[in-house]
């Protein structure tokens, strides 16, 4: 198990590389100049090339990768060309704020998924099936940002009921788990959990009805176990696939929340994603992609060793 | 008799209340800006003139300041910290400030000739150990001839600029100045320059009438009433600014009470937000969306009757209908009444009878019509509802017999091909680019563009024009040091530039706000800044 720990976390080195490098390449050959985040778009020529001097803009393009580089692997993300701040700085308070959006969206659409693919599962074909696959199907087609606008129409407009943006009455930076601060959450939680609970519904919906038309159901249920029994068995038995998939997903909420976050206005790597594109700010979208590539590659570490431990016939060599 | 008697005395009564009620108003302002993130807030904002608006001109002040007290006339420059100015009357390089006395920084510190000389190293002297490299491109970018400063005595300071140039006491609203006190005091405890002035943003000090209470980086800033201020106090206690900038979650935020305030509101949301009962403020505002022609030599729009029946065939208003009346109609760079208009011969207007005769004299006819190439941004700062408003012209333009193609270019793109010049390849044979601009000062309104030694790559002359009348003319005004002989020459300049057509003028903006109706006292000048002394929450 050591050993597939150390070669696992060894893969990781190369996929980190060829992210960094991937993203350098393709904001280079984005149309326009990073160097608009730093000056006017009418600033004279001169003024221009001695700021482009000044942060090693001139330099050719392996030369800035390789300082990039080298700094990456002393721990330095750089600064951000638009704000100047460090972007670990800027990245560690988006990051938490992110993982905060998408563990609680991963597990509101955890348990969603796993209540309405149970109940689909179990009673497959009928009205109660049919329902939770619309559902499902639902949550996996509706755009998020469409989703989260139409919430902010209602609830917060209409209603008044809930904040329409942001992270708290004062920011994220001094979060409290008080209701004050948690109604800043509910919109784009429910927002983000779609999509996975739809995932979640099908998965746990095809696995339990696999489970259920096993022999040892059968068995089970020739012992004159109880429904409530039986149905402990086949959560124990969909759980491995069910949390695999739940951990692709808080994956993919992590990187891939950038429209919610903007329509909230929540400061998470999707907002600070969403504006470094903008801005062409180089640093700030390497350092995040690159983080946010490494969190996708340990999780999916996490989840294996999970799975592991919670059925054994998985074996890691 | 008696009623009118008893009208009077509750009025006299009422007046006072009234008046204290406004004296003694208090409130906190929320503000959602466009902006991504909090502009800098070491002096020198970026995020273009939002971030002057927001961290500049409330937090710092300049030397020389904008007038921004009424929305009836053109905002221009008053004094600020500086109280007089005057060149050298036998070196048109030098010019002398006077400085305002007992002027104090947030952190206590005095202002004065040692800060000013301070600043200017700040942006301008690569050898001073406060020089910044982020602040030079929002700074020396907008006062391209300032060179140095020197300390004559404790409240006077010679500035130095590379050549006579009479605009710079309105470049010097750009130069905010920071507290070298506090500069230093940060400096004790951070390893290098760039970290220091990375901390004075997280705790700035100006002499602007709020001060910096709280930094949430991409979040907020909170600041409050600067009560040391050395005019006219703020009325409101507290303002917090919040960066928003997809338009629909500002208008759901002003709509869900969570700020009084925001910048540009999402157009289609503006009949929403009045029947809510928010209020919609707009001004004519110091900003160009023209189409800056080609003058090159295979450029149809070389010829001044093809650009000035361009502009004649353009239905203004109804580009204006389309917008829900949120530009107003151009009839130059400047609005008439503009101490900069002059007195043009040419009168833009709409005028289609006369765009197809000019035409036609140009050799433009329906069996021979013109066809022109312009390139063009799908969205970006500044640049309104560039598709919906370019389409338009198409199609109106169309009715005068001209083909309008357009090459779609993402707006950094298009702003960078700006610096490049119409005879670049970047510019993909366009006769005409539509970048919008800021027209408050000379140099950003005509100059960079007008002036042959303004063509790319040294700055924004796109179009390679080239006549030395209008060389001549910006030298004149360049070196016309008394105020009104300057406006005087500008006004000259802006004239000739009107009547060679020298832009297609389309709209400007006109800076819309939506506001609760609770924020009082609000004035929005014809300017792209705002004084936030003015408002008050009621």
């Amino acid at each position: 198990m050591f050993f597939y720990l150390i070669r696992r976390i060894a893969y990781g080195i190369p996929i980190a590389l060829a992210v960094g490098f991937v993203c350098f390449m393709l904001v280079q050959i984005a149309p326009g100049d990073p160097i608009n985040a730093i000056v006017p778009p009418d600033a004279p020529g001169d003024v221009v090339e001695q700021v482009r001097r000044d942060y090693g803009l001139d330099k050719p393009l392996p030369v800035q990768f390789g300082l990039w580089l080298l700094k990456v692997v002393q721990g330095d993300l750089g600064r951000s060309l638009a704000s100047g701040r460090p972007v670990w700085s800027d990245l560690s308070s988006a990051i938490g704020n992110t993982l905060m959006l998408a563990t609680c969206a991963s597990l509101l659409g955890f348990i969603l998924g796993c209540l309405l693919g149970g109940l689909a599962g179990t009673f497959r074909g009928s009205w109660i099936d049919r329902a939770a696959v619309t559902l499902a199907v639902g949550g996996v087609s509706v755009p998020h940002y469409w989703l989260g606008m139409v919430m902010v129409v209602i609830f917060s407009v209409q209603l008044n009921w809930l904040p329409a943006m942001g992270a708290g009455p004062g920011g994220s930076a001094d979060w409290a788990w008080d209701w004050e601060h948690i109604k800043h959450l509910v919109l784009p939680t429910v927002t983000l959990c779609v999509i996975p609970m739809g995932i979640v519904t099908r998965t746990v919906r095809g696995i339990v009805a696999e489970i259920m038309n096993q022999e040892f159901v059968t068995a089970l249920r020739g012992k004159g176990l109880t429904r409530g029994g039986v149905f402990l068995h086949v959560v124990k038995n969909a759980a491995p696939t069910a949390l695999a998939v739940m951990g692709l997903q808080l994956g993919y909420l992590m990187g891939g929340s950038i429209l919610v976050e903007t329509v909230f206005s929540w400061p998470g790597t999707g907002l600070l994603l969403n504006n470094a594109i903008f801005q062409r700010d180089l640093p700030v979208l390497q350092g995040t992609i690159l983080v946010l590539a490494m969190f996708f590659v340990i999780l999916n570490l996490l989840v294996d060793l999970m799975q592991t431990a919670l059925d054994p016939r998985i074996k890691r060599g | 008799m008696r009623l009118k008697k008893f009208l009077m005395a509750a009025c006299l009564v009422a007046l006072p209340v009234l008046g204290a009620s406004v004296a003694d108003a208090q409130g906190t302002l929320r503000i959602g800006m466009t902006a991504a993130d909090i502009p800098l807030t070491n002096g020198q904002p970026d995020q273009g003139f939002e971030g002057n608006r927001f961290t500049g001109i409330p937090l710092f002040d300049s030397l020389t300041m904008w007038d921004l007290s009424a929305a009836d006339k053109p905002s221009v420059v008053i004094p600020g910290l500086a109280t007089e100015w005057a060149v050298d009357a036998n070196d048109k390089t030098r010019w002398v400030f006077r400085l305002r006395r007992g002027v104090k920084f947030h952190d206590g510190s005095d202002f004065n000739a040692d800060a000013v000389v301070w600043n200017v190293r700040k942006v301008l002297d690569r050898e001073a150990p406060h020089y910044d490299p982020r602040q030079v491109g929002v700074t020396a970018t907008r006062m391209p001839t300032l060179r140095r400063a020197e300390k004559i005595d404790d409240y006077t300071v010679a500035l130095f600029t590379a050549e006579p140039d009479s605009l710079l006491p309105i470049n010097l609203t750009n130069l905010f100045m920071a507290s070298p006190t506090q500069w230093e005091r940060l400096r004790a405890a951070n390893p290098t320059a760039e970290a220091t002035w990375n901390a004075f943003a997280r705790e700035p000090s100006g002499t602007g009438p709020f001060r910096m209470t709280r930094f949430v980086p991409r979040e907020r800033a909170e600041y409050a009433r600067n009560d040391a201020y050395w005019t006219d106090k703020a009325k409101l206690d507290r303002i917090v600014i919040l960066p928003i900038p997809e338009a629909n979650a500002r208008t759901a935020a002003l709509l869900s009470n969570q700020v009084d305030w925001i910048e540009a509101p999402a157009p289609d949301a503006i009949p929403q937000l009045r029947q809510r009962g928010m209020v919609i403020t707009s001004n004519a505002q110091p900003h160009v969306w023209p189409w800056q022609p080609c003058f090159a030599e295979n450029s149809p729009l070389r010829d001044v009757r093809v650009r000035r029946a361009i502009n004649l065939g353009i239905d203004r208003e109804g580009l204006k209908t389309l917008l829900g009346g949120m530009m107003s109609v151009p009839v130059g760079t400047v609005p008439r009444g503009h101490p900069w208009f002059g007195n043009p011969s040419f009168n833009i207007r709409t005028d289609k009878a006369e765009a197809r005769r000019l035409l036609a004299e140009a050799g433009y006819t329906p069996q021979r019509p013109l066809t022109l190439k312009v390139q063009i941004s799908a969205s970006g700062s500044g640049q309104m509802q560039p598709l919906p408003m370019n389409e338009f012209l198409q199609q109106d333009l169309k009715g005068i017999g001209v083909n309008v193609e357009f090459d779609v270019v993402e707006w950094n793109t298009l702003f960078a091909n700006w610096r490049q010049g119409c005879t670049h390849a970047a510019a993909r044979g366009a006769h005409a680019t539509n970048v919008s601009f800021a027209a408050m000062d000379p140099f950003f309104a005509m100059v960079r563009f007008w002036d042959s030694k303004m063509a790319p790559p040294v700055s924004n002359n796109w179009g390679f024009f080239n006549d030395p009348r209008f060389d001549a003319m910006i030298a004149e005004a360049r070196n016309a040091f008394e105020p009104a002989a300057r406006d005087a020459a500008l006004a000259r300049l802006h004239a000739a530039g009107v009547d060679e057509a020298l832009f297609i003028w389309i709209a400007h903006d006109v800076s819309p706000r939506a506001m609760s109706p609770r924020v009082r006292g609000y004035v929005q000048p014809q300017s792209w800044f705002v004084d936030l002394r003015l408002p008050y929450i009621q």
